[in-house]
């Protein structure tokens, strides 16, 4: 077989060590990825010139950053390495890209590694679109790009794992802290919490201590809370109204929310490339279909990272290189069976870890169900749930395709990357079906927005 | 295995398949209407949304005038006014000649009813200021406009369906036959429709229905492509169409500019189309080259949809010249959506009269029939 030509799309933690490897293997190899440097969204790295340290930056995560960087960094010269770029379409074999630098460009490939990781899950609530309201990545990459924070007085409210870790690093880094609301039901986090230590007990116990460190000093933690309505003095966010674990309605001032219940799989380049595609009950998203090596059903294509499915960044890293050597060995190269056999059963730790947090922070979908009909749901059209649930009421949408096209919901700016998750849940109580049966909403491209051009 | 005896069966829930079921329900027929997937989802969902008349083969003309009779009633007829505004249509020259041909045509289409003003280059961009100055000008329709295809479909469905119209979504017919006496229709999960008269409404699939009674139509199933920017401010107020070119471009109130040009590739089979990349590209250029303002804005998505064209650019509509009791309308070839309201009409008349005083003598399939059946050279 010829020497073929690898398309890495992403360089977070899966996309580097899958580019590692298919550089060590002497495989051409070109690693495409929208950041300005490597890393991905966990292990972002600041721009040239920002010094704070490794501990600062990433926490306990501050080894395995380091080490992730500076892999991709001895890459240099022997990979085409092309930072700030989007795919933004896939079609017969060949990638077409864009940077604000480099123009449109066709990226012809043999083999596509698609580790394009995931986003914050939202659920809008009323005053979401203030400005000042943040997801709770957006506010960590605030932190960890430009040393900044979303606000003087920054309160934190959602599930995941996410939550206490953003919330400690901002403490940590010495921003103001309005308190942390937790919006997971006690009981299912007690429930998983046996899953939790038999597959990670050093995960759980990071878990712990941010939230310790959190209440040390001082910082109120609410559990089983609910966000009712972002409220604004004079045009900025002034507080968040919500309801306690005991049903009281509360306020707490701030002028900075960081939200988001758990991550959603970027899938839309997956979705481009042809793949199948898989609803996943508890984690209530659909994944692209693939092997334990990431194979997608679409030929030639192999998925790796949070994309193939929530697993987080050691998964990702593990993902990445099975992914390299499911390449390798699909093109007729020799890969080292002990060393798969090994990353393949971190990765089956690594999933039984995720699926204890899908258990432990399940998304609260009821929260989404239950929203006013006022609230604005797609905010690129600025459509309310009431209109969503119109055209399944007075049009007879009974899948999402349909009412997206009735509704406009998800046919802004972002695509539905924004309101898909919620927007699933409310077609699914107005319908009375379960969300699978919704359906998933078409893949189009660009995969972001890209500027028209005269040529 | 259910069977479903009725007085016509319709295969095809496109708009025109849809607003036929709307007029024979209303009438008192039987009516059963049978789409693969949804209805007006293919091509009369996806389309560009221009409700135009200027610059449609002449043939076309007094369909899209009655229709246009109907569009602005869309409301009262169906109960949704599919976003439907009169904001004007303007086809643009880039020279000489091509304001020669829009001349020719605005004479020729005053025949119809059709009021068209000639804006030389000074005047169009006096009034279109954001036009490119390099232009030679244009030909205005007042009374053109667009729509949201996304609603006008599902509407028609709607509306057949309170008439008493049974309208059967994810339905694909597998098998057509006449036993002598009815049409028998077999769906691909077993059901069984029967009915005296049949109507192919089957768009790109058109052909194929009516090669089972023997009828050669030269379809070509395309994919013409769309662009949609996000939205900026309201500028452009006409549907804006080309001589000679490939491009359709029109922005609505929201602030969003669509445009058409170039095609992707269309899969019959799987009723699946795709973009192809590098023909985005050139309909973005050829938009620029119309409204340089254009340039630098973000486009949020592109699509396309499954289209049938007729080798002679003009539709199949009438009656069979191999089966009677089977009538067909289809092969719109780009440029159905705006005719669809008056072709219900049009084919419940031929449903239920068996004639209609609309000239469609243009639209006979015969004229395949005759070319094909003509001795070899």
């Amino acid at each position: 077989m010829s020497a073929p030509r690898v398309l890495v799309v992403g360089a977070g933690p899966a996309g580097v060590r899958a580019a590692e490897l298919l550089a060590e293997s002497g495989t051409e190899t070109i690693v495409v990825d929208e950041g300005l440097r490597a890393g991905g969204q966990i292990y972002r790295r600041p721009p040239a010139g920002f010094t704070r340290p490794y501990g600062a930056l990433y926490g306990f995560e501050a080894a395995k950053a380091r080490a992730l960087h500076d892999a991709f960094d001895r890459l240099e010269g022997g990979i085409d390495y092309r930072p700030e770029t989007l795919i933004w379409n896939l079609s017969r074999g060949i990638a077409h890209s864009y940077g604000e630098a480099t123009g449109y460009n066709e990226i012809p490939y043999d083999a596509l590694i698609i580790a394009t990781g995931a986003h914050d899950r939202t659920i809008p609530f009323p005053g979401w679109t203030l400005p000042g309201v943040f997801t709770l990545g957006g506010a960590q990459v605030a932190l960890k790009y430009q040393g900044c924070a979303v606000g003087r007085r920054v309160l934190f409210c959602g599930t995941g794992p996410l939550l206490y870790l953003i919330a400690y690093q901002y403490a940590l880094a010495g921003a103001g802290i309005a308190g942390v609301l937790d919006c997971a039901p006690l009981g299912a986090k007690l429930r998983s919490l046996s899953g939790l230590a038999a597959a990670g007990g050093v995960m759980l116990a990071k878990g712990l201590f941010y939230t310790a460190a959190l209440r040390a000093r001082g910082i109120a933690v609410v559990q089983g809370a609910l966000p009712l309505e972002a409220r604004a003095e004079d045009g900025r966010l002034a507080a968040l109204r919500y309801r306690d674990g005991q049903g009281a309605a509360r306020e707490i001032a701030c002028d900075g929310i960081a939200t988001g219940y758990g991550l959603a799989p970027d899938t839309k380049l997956a979705d481009l490339a042809g793949c199948a595609f898989y609803y996943h009950p508890a984690a209530r998203h659909w994944l692209p279909v693939s092997d334990d090596d990431g194979r997608a059903t679409a030929a030639g294509v192999y998925l790796a990272g949070d994309g193939a499915g929530i697993a987080g960044a050691d998964a990702a890293e593990t993902r990445g290189a099975l992914a390299a050597y499911a390449v390798i060995a699909d093109r007729g190269g020799s890969v080292p069976m002990a060393r798969i056999a090994a990353l393949r059963r971190r990765l089956a730790r690594a999933r039984r870890f995720a699926a204890a947090l899908d258990r432990g922070f399940p998304f609260p979908h009821e929260f989404a169900a239950a929203m006013a009909d006022e609230t604005i749901l797609c905010r690129c059209e600025a459509i309310s749930a009431g209109v969503l649930r119109a055209a399944v009421t007075d049009l007879g949408a009974t899948e999402m395709n349909r009412a997206k096209a009735f509704s406009r919901v998800g046919m802004g700016r972002c695509q539905g990357r924004v309101c898909a998750a919620a927007a699933t849940e409310v077609l699914a109580a107005a319908l009375q079906i379960d969300p699978e049966a919704v359906g998933r909403g078409r893949g189009q491209a660009p995969v972001k927005p890209i500027p028209m051009v005269a040529k | 295995m259910s069977v479903t005896d009725s007085d016509v069966v319709i295969v095809g829930g496109g708009i025109a398949g849809c607003a036929t079921a709307l007029y024979l329900a209303q009438r008192g027929v039987a009516v059963t209407l049978c789409e693969k997937g949804l209805a007006g989802a293919m091509a009369s969902g996806v389309n560009f949304g221009g409700v135009r008349q200027q610059g449609r083969p002449l043939a076309e003309l007094p369909l899209a005038r009655r229709s246009r009779g109907l569009w602005p009633r869309l409301g009262e007829i169906i109960g949704d006014t599919c976003e439907f505004i009169a904001s004007g249509h303007l086809k643009i020259a880039h020279d000489a000649a091509g304001m020669a041909d829009l001349a020719t045509y605005a004479a020729a289409a005053s025949g119809h009813g059709l009021d068209l003003q000639l804006l030389e280059g000074a005047e169009m961009r006096g009034r279109f200021p954001w036009l490119s100055p390099t232009l030679a000008g244009g030909s205005y329709c007042a009374e053109d406009g667009q729509a949201n295809p996304r609603l006008v479909g599902p509407a028609f469905a709607r509306a057949a369906r309170a008439a008493g119209a049974m309208i059967r979504e994810q339905c694909e017919i597998i098998e057509a036959d006449h036993d002598g006496r009815r049409f028998i229709l077999t769906a691909g999960d077993g059901s069984v429709f029967r009915a005296a008269r049949m109507l192919n409404c089957a768009g790109a699939w058109g052909a194929e229905l009516a090669a089972r009674f023997g009828e050669t139509v030269p379809l070509t199933a395309r994919a013409p492509q769309m662009v949609v920017s996000e939205p900026t401010r309201y500028f452009i107020e006409p549907v804006l169409g080309v001589c000679n070119g490939d491009l359709y471009l029109r922005q609505i109130s929201r602030g969003n500019v669509i445009f058409g040009g170039g095609y992707g590739i269309a899969d019959t089979g799987t009723s699946r189309s795709s973009v192809l990349p590098e023909n985005t590209h050139s309909a973005c250029a050829t938009a620029i080259g119309l409204i340089p303002r254009l340039a630098g804005l973000p486009m949020i998505r592109v699509w396309t949809g499954i289209e049938g064209y007729i080798a002679d650019d003009i539709p199949v509509i009438g009656p069979s010249r191999t089966r009677p009791g089977l009538f067909h309308g289809f092969g719109f070839s780009g440029h159905g959506f705006q005719l669809g309201p008056a072709i219900g009409e049009i084919l419940g008349e031929l449903l239920t009269d068996g004639k209609t005083e609309t000239p469609i003598g243009a639209f006979d399939i015969g004229r395949f029939a005759e070319s094909t059946d003509a001795p070899s050279p």
